[in-house]
């Protein structure tokens, strides 16, 4: 396997900065493990493509870090950067919430889209951004999503979506909800076109998009850990009156349960989707 | 023992002096026809300034209302030779939807209907027309028979949402919902589907992708429960009639924004007042997309019921 390794080889500890060092560095160099509290040079935590070499959590990717770690250097093609919500149903707060998050993304809204190619492969790929309001389905993520299955299905190209949200985004009210039906809609057509769409689940995927194209790819592919569910932990507890497990809902609660066809370390995603990809090729297959 | 809803008060002790002063009258002998007539007209006047100023907070406690007619009932009025048919051949028989074929206008349909109960006995058994995933699957499966048959499908939604519980997430509740959204897009039959009370987010999406969607008067759809928005937001659900307004749940405001097609008139007070009457109104919007959505090309329906989804949502470029 060629690919496999391409993204960094481990470290050694040596690396991790004692105590006294720590002090010495200047704020913004290091990066600390929200799970276990090690401490990494901010270089090697983004080599690590932030899974944490002591415990092993993942930990989020904003959209661009994913593409980068993911997609050819200058393959990139992005579809629809300026889309905007027009915050159709006046909300409380609504705007600032989301000037907000745009100054500190950089994001028009939470969702990236467009093509490129994976160690050659081509694709079409779309990443939610988790940093910005929870990756929330809006009209924008949905309209988003909706073209870039009508894009990939137009030029036959594979999709890969990196699913995280919040669920719907409760301040656009029903039209969030609307946007459910619209990218169901839109992976419906993309399936019967024969195009072929690879969903990885990371962290956290649940809500109306869990509920929607999410949930109806070829291939769900799931990394470590990652909260994969419909309803809320707590909604849920509240309900039914008993203390749920910990792994509830988890990608290996979903691997065990049937909705996830495998679990894969950050680390090993690159290679996985090469070799999907290179599946489905037309090789072999009746060209035409 | 009746519900009386809060605003509904004024009206009620207001017939009660109506009554009082007319068993009086009877009692004494005494002829007090000009005071009761002119009680009766405030009564006229009371019932029309109320009914016609129903805050979101008082449709809510309507659509919410026990007494408020269920699918059964109308799928009881509305359809001929209606026969239940029960479960999804996976799992188990959901008796939070009802699915069934049956006559419409002597032709043959597909009904899939959330089902309330009207007591906790049968709200139990029908987990407060709460579905599990078997439930959406069940759906699915006779919608799929409808295409099968060419038979168009009538859905009536009324859930608080789909259960959030243990087995529901182990079974991919989220699946099933999703799974539908994709089959129904492409089903080569109408459907129209009717929010009869509460519309609640992705529970009640599962069974209402359709090319025509309407919505009692009084019924709600949301994208979260009000008291679920307003903890969320504010931390209190007391606020819940707060966020209520914010979140433009109505179906006049879902008209308005496009969601919906069409508003069906309730009678005054609300459907539980005069089911007959409220019958009918459904039953003449049901008929008028049944008749327009029969007459169009079944292989375009797919197509055209993308372009109707495909425009919703407002966005700047
Ligand atoms: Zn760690």
């Amino acid at each position: 396997m060629q690919f496999k390794s391409i993204f960094y080889k481990k470290k050694k500890y040596a690396s991790i900065p004692t105590e006294k060092a720590k002090q010495e560095i200047p704020e913004g160099l290091v990066e600390k493990c929200g799970s276990c509290g090690k401490i990494y040079y901010e270089k090697e935590w983004s080599q690590q493509l932030k899974v944490c070499p002591n415990c092993g959590t993942h930990h989020r990717l904003t959209a661009y870090e994913r593409i980068k770690a993911l997609i050819d250097e200058d393959s990139f093609t992005e579809w629809d950067p300026s889309m905007e919500t027009t915050d159709p149903l006046k909300f409380p707060e609504y705007q600032e919430k989301l000037k907000k998050d745009q100054a500190k993304t950089g994001l028009k809204d939470a969702v990236v889209t467009g093509k490129g190619t994976i160690n050659g492969y081509e694709t079409a790929i779309v990443v939610m951004d988790p940093f910005f309001r929870m990756a929330s389905m809006g009209a924008v993520v949905g309209e988003k999503i909706a073209r870039a299955l009508e894009n990939a299905r137009v030029e036959q190209l594979p999709m890969i979506i990196f699913t995280a949200s919040g669920g719907a985004r409760m301040q656009e009210g029903m039209i969030s909800l609307m946007q459910m039906a619209k990218t169901s809609i839109a992976v419906d057509r993309f399936n019967r076109s024969g195009g072929c769409l690879i969903n990885v689940f990371t962290h956290p995927t649940t809500g109306g998009v869990t509920a929607s194209f999410a949930s109806i790819g070829d291939y769900h592919f799931a990394e470590p850990k990652a909260l994969i569910g419909f309803a809320g932990r707590r909604i849920i507890e509240q309900t039914i009156r008993e203390k749920l497990p910990d792994d509830f809902q988890t990608a290996e609660f979903q691997l065990k349960h049937g909705q996830v066809d495998k679990v894969v370390h950050r680390h090993e995603l690159k290679a996985l989707l090469t070799t999907v990809l290179d599946l489905h090729q037309p090789k072999g297959r009746d060209e035409l | 023992m009746k519900q009386v809803l809060s605003f509904e008060k004024p009206i009620i002790e207001l017939k009660e002096k109506i009554h009082e002063l007319k068993n009086m009258a009877e009692e004494n002998n005494l002829t007090l026809d000009d005071e009761i007539n002119t009680m009766e007209q405030r009564l006229k006047r009371l019932e029309q300034e109320i009914y016609d100023h129903l805050s979101i907070w008082d449709r809510i406690q309507v659509a919410r209302h026990p007494e408020r007619p269920t699918s059964l009932d109308y799928i009881e009025k509305l359809f001929t030779n209606f026969i239940e048919l029960h479960g999804d051949r996976l799992y188990r028989d959901d008796p939070a939807i009802i699915t069934g074929i049956a006559k419409y206008k002597e032709v043959p349909v597909t009904v899939v209907a959330q089902q309330r109960g009207k007591n906790t006995k049968e709200n139990l058994h029908r987990n407060f027309a709460s579905p599990h995933p078997e439930g959406y699957r069940k759906a699915i499966r006779q919608m799929k028979l409808a295409e099968k048959f060419n038979r168009p499908i009538i859905c009536f939604i009324d859930t608080k949402g789909a259960h959030p519980g243990k087995g529901a997430e182990e079974r991919g509740q989220g699946e099933a919902i999703a799974r539908n959204l994709m089959e129904m897009a492409h089903l080569t039959v109408p459907i129209i589907a009717v929010v009869i009370g509460e519309g609640g987010s992705g529970g009640a999406l599962g069974i209402g992708l359709a090319d025509h969607v309407h919505m009692l008067e009084n019924a709600m759809y949301s994208v979260i429960s009000p008291e679920g928005a307003a903890s969320i937001l504010w931390k209190d659900a007391t606020k819940a009639e707060e966020a209520a307004k914010s979140l433009k749940i109505t179906a006049k405001d879902l008209k308005a924004l496009g969601i919906i097609d069409e508003i069906i008139p309730e009678v005054k007070g609300g459907a539980h007042r005069d089911f007959d009457m409220q019958v009918a109104y459904v039953d003449t919007y049901i008929e008028k997309s049944f008749n327009y959505l029969t007459t169009i090309d079944r292989q375009s329906l797919p197509n055209i019921r993308w372009e109707k989804y495909k425009k919703i949502g407002e966005i700047t470029e």
